[in-house]
């Protein structure tokens, strides 16, 4: 019984396009048609833009329902929205930035709710896919970032001597002062803003290429109807890939706002 | 000569694939030995003073996620030799 089932899948490998496994091309994974404004460049409305609207009205809808029924032992969606401003508060800017980075909370926490929602609709069933998974909103997310971060280090340090603090480090000898500077300018003004958008989107499109390969051959071996005995194995990966997804959904956020911390606070107060 | 062209078209394919397949392969080398060495230094930190855990964590996810980048740009040029 056992071996018949391996002859029919190796004879269906054998057999060209009738058997195998089919990878869907890449665009059909990422690329969705527009249903709304159809042929308007500005308004066209498809699957990705519906995310991100839904990315930017949920946390307004989480916080104005916690607000609208504040009470002094928090219930329900207040625990939620306290809990996670407590989380940004102590986890992001009282480790990066002390207490006086305390104005840039409101920044930090729309950040890391647009960011968190844009990516958790990767593991919500029938809808499926990382908003982030395109490059368009992290590189607008970091370029956004870069235009913050040197905005605060040229009002608190002025423009001149921001520049000489991110690009001169202090207790360099003057030998390997040239080579350092340029180290510096490129990975402050360059690195940081490609770094910090290629990191969520690598990880989201990562995640999203894992979790679709792995229902691929779920849907494959359960179509085939050969090999019942194997087809949990992949079923099995899925379910945990989806756990480990939400973990990286969560995390990217975090490590997105955390380093928009890290790179304000360094504006804020350059190193001695 | 056209099948020449064809036929150099078609190794010019195999030698991209072949060039995503190790470049993302050694892009993976160096930042899994270096997401081994954070985050192992992080939990011997963490174990010997378990009152700094929240700070050494934070630290250690930024360790993380500078040494993930390689790794992550390495992916970003497998996608784009395969697929562009």
């Amino acid at each position: 019984m056992q071996g018949d089932q391996v002859n029919q899948l190796l004879a269906a490998g054998d057999g060209g396009s009738s058997g195998g496994l089919h990878f869907p091309p890449i665009e059909s994974l990422l690329e969705w048609p527009g249903f709304l404004f159809e042929g308007n460049t500005f308004l066209e409305l498809n699957k990705v833009g519906v995310i991100y609207l839904f990315a930017m009205v949920a946390p307004l809808v989480i916080f104005t329902l916690a607000i609208r029924k504040s009470a002094l032992v928090p219930r329900g969606v207040q625990t939620v929205a306290e809990s996670s401003v407590g989380f940004v508060r102590e986890n992001v800017v009282m480790q990066t930035m002390g207490p006086d980075g305390m104005k840039f909370m409101p920044f930090l926490l729309s950040l890391f709710f647009f960011i968190f929602f844009a990516n958790i609709t990767e593991v919500i069933p029938f809808i499926q896919f990382p908003a982030n998974s395109r490059m368009a909103a992290p590189a607008f997310l970091a370029i956004l970032v870069w235009v913050v971060f040197n905005a605060v280090g040229i009002k608190s340090q002025g423009f001149f001597s921001y520049f000489k603090n991110t690009v001169i480090p202090p207790g360099v000898p003057g030998a390997l002062l040239p080579l350092v500077a340029v180290i510096e300018f490129v990975s402050t003004f360059l690195v940081r803003p490609f770094s910090l958008a290629v990191r969520l989107f690598a990880n989201m499109l990562a995640g999203h290429l894992l979790l679709v390969t792995f229902a691929v051959l779920c849907e494959n071996l359960w179509a085939k109807n050969i090999l019942v005995s194997i087809i949990w194995a992949p079923f099995v990966v899925l379910i945990g890939l989806t756990g480990f997804e939400i973990l990286v959904a969560f995390l990217q956020a975090f490590i997105f706002t955390i380093l928009t911390a890290v790179y304000i606070g360094g504006a804020l107060h350059p190193e001695h | 000569m056209i099948d020449l062209l064809a036929q150099a078209d078609t190794a010019v394919d195999g030698l991209k694939a072949v060039g995503a397949g190790l470049g993302y392969g050694l892009a993976a080398i160096g930042p899994g030995v270096g997401i081994g060495l954070v985050v192992g230094n992080a939990i011997t930190a963490m174990a010997r003073q378990p009152e700094s855990a929240g700070m050494v964590r934070t630290t250690m996810f930024l360790g993380i996620a500078f040494t993930e980048a390689l790794a992550l740009i390495g992916f970003v040029v497998f996608i784009l030799l395969n697929f562009a």
